[in-house]
């Protein structure tokens, strides 16, 4: 972190923000890597390795054509240019698209017949494999709660905790290649219906390749008893992690959701392809949460996480709401747009992003917010920061369409430099095709509450302070509702602020 | 100081509702009037209307602070003036931390005159100076603004945010309300040592208790949108004794 203590800081700048950035961006923690005999599908990527991992997860035949159908049409797509990305080539040829510890050959029948070493690692990374109540670390919470936790360990999932109690409530919480054995039609019927297999290049990748992920489904009027979380860790060298992620949430359903990523300190860079779908029905709500800190490479930018990642909630029916928070800290190359498809009237969709690029790192990153349904809400406030080297884009679209009458997006975006060789830049698209919607940008105010704003200019901030300094408070208090027992990178980001920021 | 001259000010969304009407006042340096008045004598639009929140029309008469036309100006700039306004209820703003609020206030303000901003260290010996004698602790000023305070913190916090501001204009909207008699003494010594020749006060307050603690030089009653009778403190007194149904009556 040579580069960061010789800098010479804007003014305004906060003292313990840019120590925030520097004790995080320091010293990756999770850089160490299990020892453990792995078996590999052969490298290279053809439809043999298809139908191998299809195979492997005694898939039925429609999903192996689904498939199928998907890896034929990803090798008529090409890689995406128009992030603002430097990307270099990536042979798919050179990677290995299957790599399970020989130890889960034969599927444990539960998490107690897990090998060790594997739970160590997951004890290691201060995951909570066993059902117990976790007691928060966290600052102002001082009840336990349960959380339950889906480790996925590169292409296969060791096991999901507290599958009983959530039984009872009607949740159903597994892997994904579980539901497929478990409840097919459930999968058969969500699968691809918000992420198309042909959606972009990295999707018809992930629809082709994908091995394991998470499955949640709850049921009409349940509210989820307890936080689901999956912790997603890569290990093996030059292996990809396609994990697939699908969360169906029915009328008057209501779920949080985190997931989390490391990986080990490598020279090689490693692949990250994966695709989250979300489906919501009428009057229900997902809260979807992400601390990505997977491996971004060393000082020098060798190594660390390509991460290709589709992310796409649809708000199906009347009323459904989602909301999108991510933390992004980790990856070499970060390109993710969690996207909320409000297609019900009166729906809403939030999505609230820190993204810290240090070193080399390079991120864009932003959201989508497609207004179909009339009165439709979205709100996206994203902070980027940049420090060393690191280039961090912020590319976000509304898009207000005919029939979304009486729509609205609030959207703020700020990013702060933290020396003069990195770059931020803000690239966001506005479509609006109705006359009584409204998309606001910036210091706007009717997004935030007029008492707060009347109380802030009384006391002499002018508009556009006021509002930075409520949606600024606002983020913090989104970062604390983050369920983030084993993501304390995120704690410490609360203390981060945008003073000195650049709109 | 503060001059008001026959206002007249009605909601913005009905203007129907009439609420102040021709209502006069004028304040000098260093003196302290106190308006008292039944609920929904327009006591808190008067506040309001004064400090610039949206939600009014004002159709006739006008306000001046020093001179200088408060209704033409935006509402940080009537701040950066010297008006304060501690509300009745102080509004809660969750993730920002009291003290951050604050310091960004004084300087917003110190900005908008010209001065120089107050550095970190500066604004953290004069805000600590100042919370002890309110009796607020190092935990208050960390926390949320007003986020989960009682009602005698909030008001309490209010004081401590006029004390750092050092406006000119102090206008206290019911301020007693929601406070013990603890409360009340501390906030009202918070006042008071703010006196000087140079600050005025106006105390808005339906009651003549926080009168006997905070000595007005002038009392006006207020009723209907008008102030219908001005007079020294006995008239609190008078208030205290006999209701405001008589002088209601008598106006009228």
């Amino acid at each position: 972190m040579v580069a960061l203590d010789e800098t010479q800081l804007r003014e305004g700048v906060d003292r313990e923000t840019v120590e925030t950035v520097q004790s995080m961006a320091g010293t990756y923690k999770h850089g160490w890597e299990t020892d453990i005999e792995m078996e590999f599908a052969p490298k290279g990527l053809n439809e043999d390795i298809v139908r191998l991992i299809s195979e492997k997860n005694k898939e039925p035949e429609w999903l192996l054509e689904w498939r199928l159908e998907a890896y034929r049409r990803w090798l008529t797509m090409e890689s995406p240019d128009w992030a603002m990305l430097k990307i270099p080539e990536i042979d798919y040829q050179e990677q290995y698209y299957y790599a399970k510890p020989k130890s889960m050959v034969e599927k444990p029948k539960s998490l107690d017949d897990v090998d060790p070493k594997l739970l160590e690692t997951y004890a290691k990374l201060g995951i909570p494999l066993k059902e117990q109540m976790i007691l928060a670390g966290v600052e102002g919470a001082d009840e336990g709660r349960k959380v339950a936790v889906d480790a996925v360990f590169d292409s296969v999932s060791l096991g999901t905790t507290f599958k009983d109690e959530l039984k009872k409530a009607g949740v159903i919480f597994c892997s994904i290649s579980e539901a497929v054995q478990d409840h097919p039609d459930l999968v058969k019927k969500y699968l691809g219906s918000v992420v198309p297999q042909n959606d972009n290049y990295f999707a018809a990748l992930n629809s082709a390749v994908f091995s394991d992920g998470s499955f949640v489904y709850i049921p009409a009027g349940v509210k989820c008893p307890m936080e689901l979380s999956t912790y997603f860790r890569i290990n093996a060298e030059n292996t990809g992690q396609f994990e697939r992620t699908l969360i169906v949430a029915e009328k008057g359903a209501s779920v949080s959701y985190l997931e989390g990523c490391t990986a080990p300190k490598r020279d090689t860079t490693q692949l990250h392809a994966a695709v989250v779908e979300i489906v919501i029905l009428e009057d229900a709500d997902v809260k979807y949460s992400t601390v990505q800190n997977w491996f971004p490479g060393d000082e020098n930018g060798k190594g660390g996480i390509y991460n290709f990642v589709t992310k796409r909630a649809d708000c199906r029916e009347d009323r459904a709401k989602v909301m999108w928070t991510q933390v992004e800290t980790g990856s070499a190359i970060t390109w993710k747009y969690p996207s909320c498809i409000l297609r019900g009237d009166d729906t809403q969709g939030e999505f609230y992003s820190i993204a810290i690029a240090n070193n080399w790192q390079q991120a864009d990153t932003g959201t989508k917010m497609v207004h179909l349904g009339k009165n439709s809400r979205s709100r996206i406030v994203s902070k980027g920061i940049s420090a060393g080297h690191a280039q961090n884009t912020y590319r976000g679209l509304v898009s207000m369409h005919p029939k979304a009458t009486n729509s609205r997006n609030y959207t703020q975006c700020d990013s702060l430099l933290i020396g003069d060789k990195c770059g931020a830049h803000t690239v966001p698209y506005i479509e609006v095709r109705n006359a009584s919607s409204r998309v606001e940008h910036e210091a706007t105010t009717s997004k935030v509450d007029d008492d707060q704003l009347f109380y802030c200019r009384q006391r002499g901030m002018d508009e556009e302070e006021a509002v930075a300094l409520v949606v600024n408070g606002f983020c913090k208090e989104v970062l604390q509702e983050l369920p983030m027992e084993f993501a304390m990178e995120a704690q410490a980001l609360v203390a981060i602020s945008l003073e000195g920021s650049v709109g | 100081m503060l001059e008001i001259n026959n206002l007249h000010a009605e909601l913005e969304d009905d203007s129907e509702v009439k609420i102040l009407k021709g209502l006069s006042l004028t304040i000098n340096p260093g003196e302290v009037h106190a308006i008292m008045g039944p609920n929904g004598s327009g006591k808190s639009t008067l506040s309001y209307v004064l400090s610039g929140r949206d939600g009014y029309e004002v159709t006739q008469g006008g306000a001046t602070l020093e001179g200088a036309d408060l209704l033409e100006m935006e509402p940080e700039e009537r701040a950066a003036a010297g008006l304060f306004l501690a509300f009745q209820y102080p509004v809660e703003i969750p993730g920002v931390g009291n003290m951050t609020f604050l310091r960004t206030a004084v300087n917003a303000q110190r900005k908008a005159r010209g001065e120089e901003e107050l550095s970190a260290g500066e604004f953290l010996k004069i805000i600590r100076a100042k919370a002890k004698e309110l009796q607020i602790d190092a935990d208050m000023l960390k926390r949320p603004v007003n986020v989960g305070f009682s009602g005698g913190e909030k008001k309490r916090n209010e004081i401590l945010q006029m004390a750092m501001l050092e406006p000119k204009m102090c206008i206290l909207d019911e301020t007693d309300s929601g406070l013990d008699v603890d409360a009340m003494k501390l906030v009202s010594d918070g006042v008071n040592a703010l006196r000087d020749a140079g600050r005025s006060f106006l105390v808005i307050t339906h009651y003549q208790r926080l009168l006997n603690h905070i000595k007005p030089d002038f009392v006006h009653i207020m009723s209907e949108g008008r102030i219908i009778k001005s007079g020294g403190p006995e008239l609190a007194l008078e208030v205290e004794e006999n209701g405001y149904a008589d002088l209601m009556a008598e106006a009228s």
